[in-house]
């Protein structure tokens, strides 16, 4: 598979920090690496990463099915993630969820019509002084009511009109 | 020796070397620390939690499985808090389980039933909706059972650490987590079922043996594997005189846990349809179905007749027959019969190897020396296909001792994976690789090398002086085929050599002599199939003694039903030259061992009494045949011991030595006859593929 020159980059230099012989512990961040460009790991991003590591596709398979944030199916343009877990349940953060459903028309791991956005309930993101908390891609939002969300929502939509490429 | 580590565990006092693990060393005073993922000689999993123990000074329980002794250390293994800790982990393992032990093939050899019935509660918490998933089926051998699963990663290491193979993985996490297979829904790999043999409970079973019976219902009989030479001990379990599964779970033998899809799941063909259960007799161009007392008269007026007549006579000998039915074959034919027309498919040039070492002591490497060597040779051989416990022990020795390994071959072998230096070489051509690497044996400690049939005849020699040279212990093994196809060498069903490859006065015709050749009045084939692959037959009056109608039985004269290494007492010799004991597991109505019809003839024709049982002829044996000077009592006890290069060992100078080059899927004839071999996708597969 061909990448941007950015996330080879990105790559190449990932595969130089790992201990020589142990390529397979570049197994996690290569996979984020590629599902950034990508937007998920789809079997063609399971060959590629088997032949630069040296894994079988049962291993990537193992890791894939693991963790929840390696996505089979592209998530929107922003994926927002939205903590449940109990310090933000405490201040709001599942009513926060549940408005943000009703707001974009989409349930846990939807994606809207335009492929704008993406929701996913997740556990604790490490944001427990400032919940409800919020992740925009990489990006952290404190605080959030209702009202700052639909803020935000248009916010990035007005970002994303003005900007040429996806 | 470094100083060993004192500590106590249940109050005894127990020494051990430093770097033991504390459950190792509470087995040395006999306190059996339950565990699950915990196995010798894979890698530590710390997954099960059962080991769990309390160690003076530590705050909270440890794993035994996982914690190294150390002095002074002061362990509990059996208090309140620990029997505490294994019903609550008993009780977790049974959240999703489904309870399912009186139709569970595991049930009465089950770890997880016996955890339950030590520390089990009388009553469980548990009282939501069980998470089910369907059983699937991932080959013909391996069956899946999610929900009876206690993820203890046994089966994930020995497919990927024991076998090299890496074809289990576990998806997905917490209580959804489940083993998947390397293609999705089904497997492609050795299909050896140790991920069977090894799981602790029932989630993995096999095709041959799932819901046949409950284990406690079978005998069970340790005997040697009848298919390759490397002499693996299988334990058949064994249902109304049918076997019905094969194991090595308790790990005795020389293989250990190992055993390959033969060893396993071939063990079906004494039952298989198309088994000779009558003699038969030709008449009017017919074989047709005769009585033992009619075929046997048959066969002696013949007989008589080419000796009356001094015509010769031919005999081909078996791969698979055992040492004392090879032996008296060939004590029948040389001095009952009068005839030096005797000869084996070859498989391996033992004999120039014998003669090369003439007589040297401890040249002849064990199973346990490919273990225990610091460095391997590996020759002219998929190790991996054609000699799979071998390539197990290598395996290990690398995982456990760092073992540096050399391999030249034609073609990529798994051993290259970990190979200290692999070479390719035209086919042919192995002896010039090895003689190449000289400089970088010369550095190692010692060596074994092991060689395949593409180093033969002076070839063996010229590798002898090469380790000669090298100015390092060195030990060889020689690669054969079949199950006794070393015995067969080794009690000399060769055309120039006798027992113990002592040359003979007159030289005889070898196997393709007397097939070709237009004069022999009787050619006598024994558990052979030399015909396959040929048209035409002898013009010889042909007598087949078999377990099948082969190419060979199909043209004959007469067919005797003989009996199978499943169906016979008696010893045969492993490629690495250890004799191990065959026991008898079921009979086959219609059939006699080779070694009765043997006697039935001589007795017949006044040669000889006939051998009095198998252990006298073994007695013979380890008294006149050179190299097998071995006490009989222990052998016929069943401890393999390994025979001793002959002194006055010569090479023999006639006939052709092939191996027929057979994969894991693959035995010669007979494999033809195991149902499952034919049946896993991976059939018949191929060598050198890496």
């Amino acid at each position: 598979m061909k990448f941007s020159d950015e996330t080879e980059a990105r790559l190449q230099r990932l595969m130089a920090s790992c201990p020589p012989g142990n390529k397979r512990s570049a197994l996690v961040p290569m996979l984020l690496f590629i599902q950034d460009e990508v937007g998920a790991i789809t079997p063609e991003v399971i060959q590629e990463v088997c032949s630069r590591l040296e894994v079988s596709p049962l291993e990537v398979e193992e890791v894939v099915s693991y963790y929840s944030m390696l996505r089979r199916k592209p998530a929107g343009r922003y994926h927002l993630q939205i903590c449940t877990n109990i310090s933000c349940m405490l201040v709001g953060g599942a009513e926060l969820f549940e408005h943000a459903c009703r707001k974009l028309g989409i349930g846990h791991q939807g994606v809207t019509e335009d492929g704008l956005f993406s929701l996913e309930e997740v556990e604790c993101i490490g944001a427990c002084c400032w919940g409800p908390a919020l992740q925009v891609n990489y990006d952290y939002y404190h605080n959030v009511t209702p009202e700052a969300f639909d803020r935000l929502i248009e916010q990035l939509r007005r970002n994303h009109s003005g900007r040429s490429e996806p | 020796m470094p100083e060993l580590i004192r500590l106590t565990i249940d109050g005894r006092d127990v020494e051990v070397e430093p770097g033991t693990l504390v459950i190792e060393a509470a087995r040395r005073v006999g306190v059996k620390i339950p565990s699950f993922c915990y196995y010798e000689g894979l890698s530590l999993a710390g997954a099960c939690r059962m080991c769990l123990v309390e160690v003076e000074k530590m705050p909270k329980l440890q794993t035994a499985c996982t914690l190294v002794a150390t002095p002074g250390m002061v362990v509990r293994t059996e208090t309140p808090q620990v029997i505490e800790a294994r019903r609550a982990m008993v009780e977790f393992l049974l959240t999703n389980h489904p309870l399912d032990c009186p139709v569970c093939d595991k049930g009465g050899e089950c770890e997880l039933q016996d955890m339950a019935f030590r520390y089990g509660a009388a009553e469980s918490r548990y009282v939501e909706t069980k998470y089910h998933v369907p059983e699937a089926r991932w080959s013909p051998v391996v069956y899946y059972d999610r929900p009876r699963c206690i993820l203890c990663y046994r089966c994930v290491r020995v497919c990927a650490e024991g076998m090299g193979v890496g074809a289990l993985g576990v998806i997905n996490r917490g209580g959804r987590s489940e083993i998947a297979p390397n293609y999705g829904d089904h497997l492609e790999c050795d299909e050896c079922g140790a991920c069977i043999d090894i799981c602790p409970v029932g989630a993995l079973t096999s095709g041959m043996y799932r819901y046949h019976t409950r284990p406690w219902e079978m005998n069970h009989v340790g005997t040697v594997c009848a298919f390759c030479s490397n002499g693996c001990k299988t334990t058949l379990g064994v249902y109304h005189n049918e076997i019905i599964r094969g194991n090595n779970r308790d790990r005795s033998g020389r293989n250990g846990e190992f055993l390959c899809i033969k060893g396993r799941y071939a063990a079906d063909f004494p039952h298989h349809p198309d088994r000779l259960r009558t003699p038969l007799v030709r008449r009017d161009g017919e074989l047709r179905a005769a009585s033992w007392a009619e075929a046997l008269a048959l066969v002696e007026s013949r007989l008589r007749d080419a000796l009356t007549r001094g015509a010769p006579i031919g005999i081909i000998g078996s791969n698979h027959t055992t040492n004392e039915e090879n032996y008296y074959l060939q004590k029948l034919a040389r001095q009952g019969l009068k005839t030096p027309h005797l000869d084996h498919q070859r498989t391996g040039d033992v004999a120039a190897l014998m003669a090369a070492l003439a007589g040297r002591q401890g040249a002849l490497a064990t199973m346990n020396d490919l273990y225990e060597a610091r460095a391997i040779l590996v020759a002219g051989a998929d190790l991996a296909q054609q000699h799979p416990l071998l390539s197990w022990q290598i395996r290990a020795n690398w995982r456990h001792h760092q073992a540096r390994v050399y391999v030249v071959t034609e073609g990529p072998v798994r051993e290259d994976r970990y190979a200290a230096r692999s070479l390719r070489v035209e086919p042919g051509r192995e002896l010039e690789g090895v003689l190449a690497l000289g400089e970088e044996l010369r550095k190692e400690a010692e060596l074994v090398i092991v060689f395949g049939d593409s180093i033969q005849g002076e070839a063996v020699a010229r590798l002898v002086a090469f380790g000669d040279s090298l100015g390092i212990p060195v030990k060889y093994v020689c690669l054969v085929d079949y199950a006794n196809s070393r015995g067969a060498s080794d009690m000399g069903l060769l055309p120039d050599l006798g027992p113990g490859y002592q040359p003979v006065e007159t030289p005889g015709m070898t196997l393709r002599e007397m097939l070709e050749c237009g004069d022999l009045a009787v050619l006598w084939v024994v558990g052979a199939n030399p015909l396959a692959g040929r048209s035409g037959r002898p013009p010889a009056f042909l007598l087949v003694q078999d377990l099948f109608l082969t190419e060979t039985a199909r043209v004959a004269d007469v067919v005797l039903p003989a009996a199978s290494a499943y169906e016979k007492e008696g010893t045969v010799t492993s490629v690495c030259g250890e004799v191990q004991r065959l026991r008898r597991a079921v009979s086959v109505e219609g059939t006699k061992t080779d070694l009765e019809i043997f006697g039935l003839l001589a007795r017949r024709l006044g040669l000889d009494a006939g051998p009095r049982s198998w252990e006298a002829v073994l007695r013979e044996i380890a008294a006149t045949v050179p190299g097998y000077d071995l006490p009989v009592e222990a052998l016929i006890a069943g401890a393999p011991l390994q025979v001793r290069p002959p002194a006055g060992a010569a090479m023999s100078r006639r006939g052709a030595i092939r191996s027929a080059r057979n994969t894991l899927f693959t035995s010669g004839t007979l494999g033809r006859y195991a149902r499952m071999l034919g049946q896993v996708r991976e059939a018949p597969g191929a060598l050198y593929r890496g």
